[in-house]
């Protein structure tokens, strides 16, 4: 019996972007307002999930190509470097540096380098979860 | 290194060609090559004599690990020489005979002689280092190669055996005796025994003193095979008959001897001393020649005889240091003790080395050692026969071999000892001269059995697997030599005393030399109608009367337990021992988590609750504490009814829905204390944690469901409480002493001047200290694939399974 999940698909096809969006703004605010790298990866994998609740897993495969466990290394690379670029101004690893700048679009906006690090963090937490759900959902 | 070193190390050296010499001249008998070596060395250290005799003694000296003060330190005195002269003298002549003893085409030679070396070499260490932790490292490498030289016939399980028991006597008093030397450097501060000798006024008035005493003796005693821990010594006659003759007559076994000689200077003062060392010799004396007499088999008599005579200069050696007290006489008769032990030394090496090889002759000819299969060689071999004769008429102590004068010197020693008047010995000298009179006889008698129960009565050819005749020359060359000195040494015992003897004195009993410098012993072949010969006359007449009605009287022994020999006591602490240690493996090593978990658990309580009393460390104060609010109060309801509910909980459901119960309000606390990023990130988190619980309740194997509530269990309910309690009074007590304040005011303050973030929860994180951060995504990847891998994997495993 195929059983019709049309509500849910409509609605998910619309809040997974509000979630996304969420998330996105969780992860940017994080250097001001509560928020950050973990929260906003944890965000973005619920919009994953939820996506693959509607659907199945072989759709989210075709809409994020992505192996998440290549995701995970990224982010881990990325963090890595990022306290490694330290040492290219000779200064401790992992000293992060700020400053404000005068962007077109957005104005005058502050820029730290711990945000770089964030990103690091927000792909490792976003591979991790989807591995761990994609992995024991596709075991039978 | 000097040439000296260089000695002491050959045989090593020697013993890495063997193998080689082996393989390239298969045709040859490896044992040739070997030869040389002893041979060379023994020249090499005879030429020592002349210096040592004079009082001149080397020293040669190699830094090993100088920042620590071990340094290899050769040193040559009278007693290290005898010694280096009895094993390079006595190995050339074991090595001549293994060449004639052992076939090279039926066994593993190469490995005999490897092995065999490495003793020599050991040995001679032990006896020439004056550092006592390189003696140490050198009495472990004679217990190791002795180990391997008694299981050189490995197949067979008797072989084994007693190379194991062996091994775990003499490795237990050696590890005591390292015990021993170390007590002594911390007293004296240095590896050197002739340092710690120089110090010796000093040393009796030590708390340790009386500790390393019992520690050393301990080492000297196992080795030696002194009573109770002679009984190694009977199965190591698994040995090749060489490996017997050498190591456990004439070599290893006086290891102990030596041990207790050298370090004489620094413990013969004492009353402990004199009393442990002189007792246990004459109980070892008394109880090896008492129970070699009911041995049949050939090599065991020798080896209880071994183990009696051991104990015999043993005790003459503790007799020998009531000498101390007397310095004051003119003419001291107490010395006599030591110089009897130190000529008996050398009497019992030559005598009992070719009594061995007899009996390897005996065994090799006719394919038994069984004295009732035995008798009536004479006629078929009549050297190795005669040899015999010298070397038991020797042991006996019958006239004119050498053996009838160190007996008769041991009984001047005993016979003074009765007349002692320090260490209460009014009362118990006596004592000494009848025991060693009464294993005297004993000695006679064994002595005679060997030589008559092999050699004369009935001829049982029939008894015998091969047909008997006279060795190879070149078997006879080795005993011949040393039943020559045994001869040699009866009636010309003097040409030994000023060379050999005296030099061993001065190094035995330093304080006691005369104003020249050295000793005057004279050994009197005929030393007139006195009490020492009467006694050498009772001997030989009642031994011969017990001799004859042997048979008669020999059921007494009988009369003795089986069960409460001291072997069965050693088999039985074995067995009982790893009995006990399964068991008390068994008992904790139970293979439950829950098991460990109360160890842990109850440990951790024990430990840190007595540590908060001990230290009297609770502390509590409400000045730090904020006001309660009615939030809180609810909050924490909730929270106690969940976790109540868990703890009660019919099926598993209840108790992961009640654990989310736990987590959601856990983060309304954060809530409630204004941490929104742990709220956000507890909120999630928990979500994912309870839909994973969930995830292993759906799929926990159908069969075994069976809801049921925790069964309730005193020990767990008092550990819980326990550790519930615990953890609360640290926490009260480390809030209630603050000791400084806080370093987040400085987090504060920085994190936007200097980070530029206004988020410190994530300033922190990521740049304080991001560092942390940092290993925790690796945790969280490391966990991913974990995870991965246990699942995507899980089918190879399967297959391997």
């Amino acid at each position: 019996m195929k059983t019709n999940d049309l509500i849910l698909q409509t609605i998910t096809k619309i809040a997974i972007f509000i979630i996304l969006a969420f998330s996105l703004h969780l992860f940017f605010a994080g250097h001001y307002t509560p928020g950050g790298g973990f929260i906003g990866g944890l965000m973005t994998a619920a919009a994953l999930v939820l996506l693959l609740l509607a659907f199945d897993a072989k759709t989210v495969k075709k809409i994020f190509p992505f192996d998440f466990i290549k995701v995970a290394a990224l982010g881990l690379l990325i963090a890595v470097l990022t306290g490694m670029g330290a040492f290219l101004f000779d200064v401790p690893f992992l000293t992060h540096t700020f400053g404000y700048f005068d962007i077109p679009i957005l104005g005058h906006t502050g820029l730290a380098t711990a945000v770089l690090f964030d990103i690091g963090v927000y792909l490792v937490v976003i591979g991790v979860t989807m591995t761990i759900i994609q992995t024991i959902g596709e075991d039978e | 290194m000097s040439l000296l070193h260089w000695a002491i190390l050959s045989p090593f050296i020697m013993a890495l060609f063997v193998p080689l010499f082996y393989k390239k001249f298969r045709s040859i008998h490896t044992g040739w090559f070997v030869l040389i070596l002893p041979i060379l060395l023994f020249i090499y250290f005879f030429q020592f004599i002349g210096d040592t005799m004079n009082g001149r003694n080397i020293i040669e000296s190699v830094g090993w690990i100088p920042s620590i003060g071990i340094n290899f330190v050769a040193y040559v005195d009278g007693l290290g020489l005898l010694f280096a002269l009895l094993i390079t003298g006595i190995g050339s002549l074991v090595i001549l005979y293994s060449i004639y003893y052992l076939s090279k085409d039926k066994e593993a030679i190469h490995n005999f002689y490897v092995y065999l070396l490495m003793f020599m070499g050991a040995m001679l260490g032990v006896v020439l280092s004056d550092n006592v932790l390189v003696l140490y490292t050198f009495w472990e490498l004679t217990s190791l190669s002795s180990f391997l030289l008694i299981g050189y016939w490995y197949q067979r399980e008797k072989s084994r055996y007693g190379a194991q028991k062996s091994m775990l006597i003499t490795v237990f008093g050696g590890l005591s005796m390292l015990a021993g030397f170390i007590l002594l450097s911390i007293m004296t501060n240095t590896f050197s025994i002739r340092e710690m000798i120089s110090q010796v006024a000093t040393l009796p008035e030590h708390t340790l003193f009386i500790p390393a005493m019992l520690l050393i003796l301990l080492g000297a005693f196992t080795k030696s095979a002194q009573f109770p821990f002679h009984i190694w010594l009977p199965d190591a006659m698994e040995a090749p008959t060489p490996v017997s003759a050498y190591l456990h007559s004439a070599t290893m076994v006086k290891a102990g001897i030596y041990l207790v000689a050298r370090l004489s200077p620094i413990f013969a003062g004492s009353a402990e001393w004199f009393w442990i060392v002189s007792t246990v010799g004459i109980i070892t004396l008394f109880w090896g020649s008492f129970t070699a007499v009911k041995q049949t088999d050939l090599k065991a008599i020798l080896a209880f005889s071994t183990i009696s005579q051991l104990g015999m200069i043993m005790s003459l050696l503790g007799l020998g240091s009531a000498a101390l007290h007397y310095d004051h006489l003119d003419k001291n008769i107490y010395m006599a003790a030591t110089v009897a032990a130190v000529f008996h030394l050398i009497n019992h090496a030559t005598f009992k080395g070719s009594l061995f090889m007899v009996v390897g002759i005996v065994d090799h000819e006719t394919g038994t050692r069984d004295i009732r299969k035995l008798g009536g060689l004479m006629g078929i071999m009549p050297i190795t026969f005669t040899l015999a004769v010298i070397g038991s008429f020797a042991m006996a102590g019958i006239p004119p071999f050498n053996g009838f004068l160190s007996k008769e010197m041991f009984f001047t020693g005993v016979v003074n000892a009765a007349s002692l008047d320090i260490f209460n010995m009014q009362t118990w000298g006596a004592l000494f001269p009848i025991i060693a009179w009464i294993a005297s006889i004993f000695t006679f008698i064994y002595s005679m059995i060997l030589v008559f129960k092999t050699f004369t009565g009935k001829y049982q050819p029939e008894k015998l697997d091969v047909k008997p005749h006279e060795a190879p020359i070149g078997m006879l060359i080795p005993p011949i030599i040393l039943a020559s000195l045994v001869i040699i040494f009866g009636p010309f015992a003097n040409i030994l005393s000023q060379s050999i003897i005296e030099p061993a004195m001065a190094a035995i009993q330093p304080s006691l030399l005369g104003e020249n410098g050295s000793y005057h012993v004279h050994i009197y072949y005929w030393h007139g109608w006195n009490t020492e010969l009467f006694m050498t006359i009772g001997v030989i007449a009642i031994g011969t009367l017990l001799f004859i009605s042997l048979l008669k009287w020999s059921k007494v022994y009988d009369l003795f337990p089986k069960r409460l020999t001291l072997n069965n006591l050693y088999d039985g602490g074995l067995v009982a021992l790893e009995r006990s240690s399964f068991k008390i493996n068994k008992f904790y090593m139970t293979g439950f988590i829950r098991d460990y978990l109360v160890m842990i658990f109850a440990f951790m309580i024990v430990l840190l609750m007595s540590a908060l009393f001990v230290k009297d460390a609770f502390a509590f104060t409400t000045t730090n504490s904020a006001p309660i609010g009615i939030y809180e109060v609810v909050l924490t309801l909730v929270l106690l009814a969940g976790t109540i509910t868990i703890l009660f909980a019919k099926s598993r459901l209840t108790s992961i829905i009640s654990l989310g119960v736990v987590g959601y309000s856990v983060s309304l606390f954060f809530v409630l204390f204004r941490a929104p990023d742990l709220a956000l990130t507890q909120l999630i988190v928990e979500t994912v944690s309870v839909a994973l619980f969930l995830l292993c309740f759906y799929h926990l194997p159908e069969l075994q469901i069976k809801p049921k509530s925790l069964k309730f269990r005193l020990p767990n309910l008092i550990i819980s409480l326990g550790v519930g309690t615990l953890v609360t009074l640290l926490a009260l007590s480390a809030n209630g002493s603050k000791l400084f304040e806080s370093i987040s005011s400085y987090f504060v303050e920085a994190s936007y001047k200097e980070a530029g973030g206004k988020n410190m929860v994530n300033v922190i994180l990521v740049d304080f200290r991001g560092f942390d951060t940092l290993f925790e995504i690796a945790v969280l990847g490391i966990a991913a694939l974990g995870i991965f891998a246990m699942i995507r994997l899980r089918l190879t495993r399967g297959k391997e399974g």
